[in-house]
């Protein structure tokens, strides 16, 4: 009984962990969409920011200089993605999937430049990288019984960074639906004509919502190369920029839901790697790569009709064009 | 009213590549009147405007607002200067509530929470000022299009606009809508606001201006106090020669029925039935016209006698071939047989936006042997076909590659009707053919259908428009909540009859029927008496 309890918690625990880079690439992509540009290029800003975080981390000694080095590096694609797609108008798509592809080799090149090592940066000791931080009482805590093992497990021993991507969450919400920026971002993104009428510059409001989603952006990265692990390595982002995609359009564009989508996301892979190996009765082994395709899975059939509609902002993907 | 000028206008020009869009346009419009502005589609008439409200900037000239004179580079400073506008497409965020549209760009803070608050107030005090009373927490795609509009004019109001110009603002309303809409603007006059109203309907210029101004051509070639013209002459003068106000046609030489209609019901996806029970016969040599208040089933009705849409029950008889719910014919088939259908909205369902005039002129029969080997269409035959087809409609520019999207409305809707009038079809279906086309255009539209009925064919035309029902039909039913709450011959129709009609609100005028009715009810009665 209770060696299940706690292989439950363990298995939340690691649920958190892995869905913290996702829920703070969605929340980027959140505000990019919101504001009508689509934000193919996650992916890429996050393998970029996790290189920019480790090579930093690893010269400088300093995570938090790794962190800095993250986001200016995401929020400089954001803007080289703004300058194509929102200035010279071009394809959105087009655009993000460029910086993606451009990030991917880039980060190999570099690797072998500046380390000699292609796509790995050097290891990360403790000093360089974000430890786990242990909450006040966590142990002495631990024997009250259900609640002292959730507190000690789950809640307790995650990086400062998870803890901040969670409680960006409700912020997003707030500034979304509460905040002047928020209102004139969902209004750019449903009918930027309308916005531009009211005498606000289009423009603007989408490199604000590009610029924030770069910093978000950047921070998953970082977690990704010097909190969730000590290294960068060739493409470890792994496909989770365009799972925060799957998310978003899952979460329908709303925060909350966003982050479920996220925590669901999240609890699939933590399931997939503990069910590895293990055998089923009746049923074998489960194949890995069954219960890594599950999160794409899951979103093409709850999408074909089990959460309604996901409708998206109605000026997503379109360049605005003011004189006809 | 005094008499300082709201707005003066001196030598505004601009260019679009190779239009000229606006030359050298002065314009004067006095404090506390409503000034109309009347000119053909492409006129320059919302080019000037949007210069005003600063969404384009002019390459020369003057703009004074209230007797100061301006530069705008954007509309927040037009905006700024007391100029309001509602654009014809409005400029509205649709999952927006009407609170959240009105305060877009001016929130007042920051945070939202205390600008909500304050522009609920406003607005509320505006609402019972101007009799604009609209639901504040609605959001915008629940509402009609009504009120859509009157939400435009809160917003205007809202940001402190002293002027308010409007453009084409009764194309999308129903005639309630748009009487609702002029005692609105009396209200507005009343406190002291300028309006603009820009539009080519010339009954409604007469009705509620003081002054008008005509463009033409990119140029402003009249200025006019309202009581001391008249239609003819403002037509005239949009136009640049003389307009026939009213269609000249000889008598109908009615023959035998082409299409028979016989207890027709459609229902939506939800099941609800937007036609019920609706019988009538569509005879050789003559014009049906289909009157109502959009939205009453004449949608449905061209979707399902052209066989886009399926029927639920009834049959329909259409040259010799017959169909019903469970033998529908495809539009293909039906236009093989020699039915042809010019749609309600060009833009939807008339012509592909991002394809060349020549291939919106093929659309449909792209099959047509004369121009399709089997594999390979015919550029050249496309292009040929085209041209002709823009010859014989007079479509401008006649140029077969521009894209369809950059010609104006009544071009656009004329190289639909050339279309599908040239083929020579039996029976010929049309929705709206002059929605936002204009003056010069509509008689040309008119005399063409004339032209088809005299040739012995069939035409249902489908019109919100009263006055293109009465001066074109031969007969008229009139549609009410998807049944025929009317049918009666155009020599005795006037608007008032029919206006009713369309409310359901008069009793059928043949007596026959009415002697039915009360028969039922008579029945009706005892029946209900005999259950007590």
């Amino acid at each position: 009984m209770s060696d299940l309890f706690l292989t439950i918690l363990l298995t939340l625990d690691a649920t958190l962990r892995v869905s913290t880079p996702l829920v703070l690439a969605a929340m980027a992509g959140l505000f990019a969409e919101r504001s009508g540009v689509v934000d193919i290029g996650l992916e890429g800003k996050m393998l970029a920011s996790a290189f920019a975080a480790a090579s930093v981390a690893a010269v400088v000694g300093s995570p938090w200089a790794g962190l800095g080095a993250a986001i200016i590096a995401s929020c400089s694609l954001a803007m080289l993605h703004g300058f194509a797609s929102i200035t010279h108008r071009g394809d959105q798509i087009v655009s993000g999937v460029a910086i993606n592809i451009l990030v991917a080799g880039l980060t190999i090149i570099l690797g072998l430049a500046w380390f000699q090592q292609a796509g790995l940066t050097p290891a990360l000791d403790n000093d360089s990288r974000f430890l786990s931080i242990t909450l006040p009482f966590a142990e002495q805590l631990a024997f009250i019984p259900v609640l002292g093992p959730i507190y000690k497990e789950l809640i307790s021993g995650h990086t400062i960074l998870v803890y901040l991507a969670f409680a960006f969450v409700p912020m997003v919400w707030w500034v979304v639906y509460r905040t002047r920026f928020g209102l004139r971002l969902r209004a750019v993104g449903e009918n930027p004509t309308a916005v531009d009428t009211a005498g606000l510059s289009v423009v603007k409001l989408r490199y604000k919502a590009l610029i924030i989603g770069g910093v978000l952006c950047g921070i998953a990265g970082a977690y990704l190369s010097t909190a969730h692990n000590a290294q960068f390595t060739r493409d470890m982002t792994a496909g989770q920029g365009y799972i925060a995609l799957a998310a978003l359009i899952f979460g329908k564009w709303r925060p909350l839901t966003v982050m479920l989508a996220c925590l669901l996301f999240g609890f699939l892979d933590a399931l997939a790697v503990r069910l590895q190996g293990v055998v089923i009765s009746g049923i074998g082994e489960i194949p890995v790569q069954f219960i890594e395709a599950t999160p794409y899975l899951l979103t093409v059939i709850l999408l074909a009709g089990f959460i309604g509609r996901a409708i998206p902002p109605k000026a997503a993907g379109k360049a605005y064009l003011k004189e006809r | 009213m005094t008499d300082t000028l709201a707005i003066e206008l001196k030598d505004i020009d601009k260019r679009f590549g190779a239009v000229h869009a606006n030359n050298k346009v002065c314009l004067q419009v006095k404090q506390g009147n409503i000034h109309g502005i009347v000119g053909e589609n492409g006129a320059g008439k919302s080019t000037l405007m949007s210069i005003l409200y600063g969404f384009y900037q002019a390459d020369a000239g003057q703009i004074d607002v209230l007797e100061k004179t301006y530069t705008f580079t954007d509309s927040h400073q037009a905006i700024a200067a007391g100029i309001g506008m509602v654009h014809q497409h409005f400029m509205l965020v649709e999952n927006f509530t009407v609170l959240e549209n009105v305060i877009l760009g001016s929130e007042g803070g920051a945070l939202l929470a205390d600008g909500l608050e304050a522009a609920r107030k406003e607005l509320t005090r505006l609402g019972d000022e101007y009799g604009l009373k609209v639901k504040l927490d609605a959001t915008i795609d629940t509402l009609s299009v009504g009120l859509q509009q009157r939400v435009e004019i809160l917003k205007a109001l809202y940001k402190g606009a002293k002027i308010l110009i409007l453009d084409e603002p009764t194309g999308v309303l129903t005639p309630q809508e748009t009487e609702e809409l002029f005692r609105i603007f009396g209200a507005l006059k009343k406190q002291g606001v300028t309006i603009v109203l820009i539009t080519h309907k010339l009954r409604e210029i007469m009705a509620i201006t003081d002054q008008v101004s005509v463009m033409r051509a990119g140029q402003m070639v009249a200025h006019k106090d309202t009581k001391e013209t008249s239609r003819a002459e403002l037509a005239e003068l949009m136009v640049g020669r003389k307009v026939l106000l009213q269609v000249h046609k000889n008598p109908a030489n009615v023959r035998a029925p082409l299409m028979k209609v016989k207890h027709l019901t459609i229902a939506d996806k939800q099941g609800v039935e937007r036609l019920k029970d609706v019988s009538f016969e569509l005879r050789a040599g003559e014009v049906l016209g289909v009157a109502g208040v959009s939205g009453n089933g004449q949608t449905e009705l061209l979707e399902a006698l052209s066989g886009i849409v399926p029927m639920t029950s009834g049959t329909i008889e259409v040259l010799g071939c017959e169909m019903d719910a469970k033998h529908p014919l495809a539009p293909d088939r039906l236009r093989q047989l020699g039915l042809a259908h010019v749609p309600e909205d060009r833009q939807r369902m008339g012509l592909i936006s991002d394809f060349s005039a020549s291939e919106s002129a093929l659309l449909g029969y792209h099959t047509d042997p004369k121009i399709n080997s089997g594999i390979w269409l015919s550029d050249r035959k496309v292009e040929a076909n085209c041209k002709a087809l823009m010859q014989a409609f007079d479509v401008r520019p006649a140029d077969p590659q521009l894209k369809s999207a950059n010609f104006s409305g009544g071009n656009q809707q004329k190289l639909i009707l050339a279309r599908e009038m040239e083929r020579n079809p039996d029976v010929l279906l049309i929705g709206q053919p002059t929605r936002g086309v204009d003056i010069g255009a509509i008689e040309f539209i008119h005399q063409r259908i004339i032209d088809m009925r005299d040739a012995g064919k069939a035409v249902l035309l489908v019109s919100v428009e009263l006055d293109e029902i009465m001066s074109v039909s031969d007969r008229i039913i009139v549609l009410c909540d998807g049944e025929i709450s009317g049918r009666l011959d155009a020599c005795d129709a006037d608007e008032r009859t029919l206006g009713m009609m369309m409310a359901n609100a008069l009793d059928p005028l043949d007596p026959l029927q009415t002697m039915d009715d009360h028969q039922a009810s008579v029945k009706q009665k005892a029946h209900q008496e005999t259950q007590v």
